[in-house]
């Protein structure tokens, strides 16, 4: 009896753990099996290099590349903004912060991370967008507003993988700089950092990832025209938006490349992803 | 004091020979400064502006045009919240046991959920919404409802609990498993009474952490569970279609119509996932310290 109870328990929570995998298989097929089909009609050349995307023309035409493009950039620009202050503020907190002070500011990139994205939006809405109207001109729904809100948000991924692959090189590259005669700034950086080259890269790439994704705070200060990009402060539009604005009322095949849209989004982020283990694994 | 200014006397002297140094001092000092005036910034403005329109209008048991009620998305988020939870909290803790208890960390299957668990956590949320409104709306004719958005939520917090879970199991000394099989326990009872509770404050901060998730999410919702700001009741309660706060919030303030109701709303979400968050960070401390003083 109780051998039979341990069987069954065994078995349960074998399936529980074999969850994550069905869902990765799920995800992925009903991603690819709903876009392909789309990419199909629509030709993968016409579908990825159009720089056309108006669906309610006669015919209608299905370029993405506008909202590749405007992916792009914000996450081009959310890298250029984030990056730097996310990792030397990484090296703050591993190597210059006191004690006492990193007491209090863990909990806070903590916070930073629970923000939601919503919330996020808003701020961007209400304070970003008239500060960018007001001091660099054009409506303030551009390109430079969500880079730089986008820039904020990837800032606890990007200090958290960094900080954990400076704490991560071994005491003794510093103390053999240090005793070198080296200051402890240029021990920092020209002995430590290096070692943890690959965990900082890993972090800016799930950084790339978290800023690919990123959808509601994007829609809220991005503009949202569905065209080529055209400067700094003109707007444009994401994939992740391209879906939500349109998914509420497409229908047939505008529905289909809607779901197209999807299809890309995911093999980029599976291939960012991908980048990131690689990265990962490399550093331990 | 003397002897502070003499320290920093000699800080200046060290930094004028090698002023290299100082840049860098200064680069790292001002990126700190930067993160968190940024965090104060966006906390203060959101709560500053949002708290003084916070008024017993908001939270009304009905939503109408009039008052942009918040109440029914409140309790629309709780119970999504809790009904996720229900799902998704078994099944990532028992995938976590089955992680650490029941297969070696080398063994192939394990790498192959761990990879699976990792590639789930860096899916973006509006990736999640377009499978579940493929699978859950469409395919299994669910509708955009309640049901299809707990079940969407699941999948995207499952990796978190997991995550969380896993850790915390690992962090239970081996020696409460040896002494609980030399008394005689068989692995179940082992892994149910000792092992797990004394994970417990680790995995329940990772609990928490996934309420604060699904609490703020939007993009995942929105063609799930849609946005009819209601809440489920009757026999198919389940089938109705729910609006939850942080999609409220996005409604709100991109109507434009109600801007008070969309600054104090979001200062009301923002004070409760500040509040869940906290709620996490301080358990998970409260394990570490648990674990010094069973060291000792």
């Amino acid at each position: 009896m109780k051998k039979q109870i341990e069987r069954i328990f065994e078995n349960v929570i074998f399936l529980a753990a074999c969850t994550s995998v069905l869902c990765v298989i799920l995800i992925c097929l009903f991603l690819f099996s709903s876009g392909i089909p789309a990419i199909g009609k629509i030709g993968l050349k016409d579908f990825l290099s159009g720089t056309e995307w108006n669906p309610g023309d006669i015919p209608p035409s299905y370029g993405i590349l506008p909202m590749i493009l405007g992916s792009f950039f914000v996450t081009a620009g959310a890298i250029v903004i984030g990056a730097p202050v996310g990792v030397l503020t990484a090296v703050y907190l591993a190597k210059f912060c006191p004690e006492r002070i990193l007491k209090w500011l863990k909990p806070a990139i903590d916070l930073l991370a629970g923000i939601p994205s919503v919330v996020y939006g808003f701020f961007g809405v209400i304070a970003l967008v008239p500060a960018i109207r007001n001091f660099l001109g054009g409506n303030g729904y551009s390109i430079l507003t969500a880079s730089i809100l986008l820039g904020i948000m990837i800032l606890p991924t990007v200090i958290n993988v960094s900080t954990e692959a400076i704490n991560a090189v071994p005491e003794s590259y510093y103390q053999g700089s240090i005793a070198l005669g080296a200051s402890h700034e240029r021990s920092v950086f020209f002995a430590v950092l290096p070692a943890a080259k690959s965990g900082i890269l890993a972090s800016v790439v799930l950084g790339t990832g978290r800023a690919v994704g990123e959808t509601m705070a994007v829609i809220m200060v991005s503009g949202n025209q569905a065209r080529m990009p055209s400067g700094l402060l003109k707007g444009i539009r994401t994939l992740t938006a391209n879906i939500v604005i349109e998914m509420g009322y497409a229908a047939d095949m505008h529905r289909e490349a809607l779901f197209a849209t999807g299809t890309v989004l995911f093999v980029f982020i599976l291939i960012v992803n991908l980048l990131f283990l690689l990265l990962k694994r490399r550093t331990e | 004091m003397e002897r502070r200014l003499g320290r920093i006397k000699a800080k200046i002297k060290r930094y004028r020979k090698n002023p290299l140094s100082l840049v860098l001092f200064i680069l790292v000092t001002a990126s700190a400064c930067i993160t968190f005036a940024v965090l104060l910034f966006i906390i203060g403005f959101i709560l500053y502006n949002g708290i003084p329109h916070i008024t017993a209008d908001l939270f009304a048991w009905e939503y109408s045009s009039e008052n942009a009620s918040l109440m029914p998305a409140l309790i629309n988020t709780i119970i999504m919240v809790f009904l996720s939870l229900i799902l998704t909290v078994p099944t990532g803790v028992f995938a976590a046991v089955y992680l650490t208890e029941y297969t070696k960390k080398q063994s192939k299957l394990a790498a192959i959920i761990r990879i699976t668990s990792e590639t789930l956590s860096g899916i973006p949320s509006i990736v999640y919404g377009l499978f579940g409104f493929l699978f859950f709306v469409t395919t299994l004719k669910w509708g955009i409802s309640l049901i299809s958005g707990v079940f969407t939520v699941s999948v995207m917090v499952l990796p978190l609990i997991m995550r969380t879970s896993e850790e915390a199991l690992r962090a239970v000394p081996e020696s409460y498993r040896e002494g609980s099989f030399g008394l005689g326990a068989g692995k179940l009872r082992t892994v149910l009474s000792i092992v797990i509770p004394a994970a417990f404050p680790g995995i329940l901060s990772g609990i928490i952490l996934a309420a604060g998730r699904i609490v703020g999410e939007t993009a995942v919702l929105i063609y799930t569970s849609g946005t009819v700001a209601k809440i489920p009741s009757g026999r198919d309660f389940m089938f109705d279609s729910a609006r939850t706060l942080s999609l409220h919030m996005y409604v709100l303030s991109s109507e434009g119509l109600y801007t008070k109701q969309a600054y104090a709303t979001g200062a009301v979400l923002l004070f409760i996932v500040l509040a869940i968050n906290r709620t996490s960070g301080f358990l998970a401390k409260r394990i570490m310290k648990g674990n010094k003083g069973w060291r000792k």
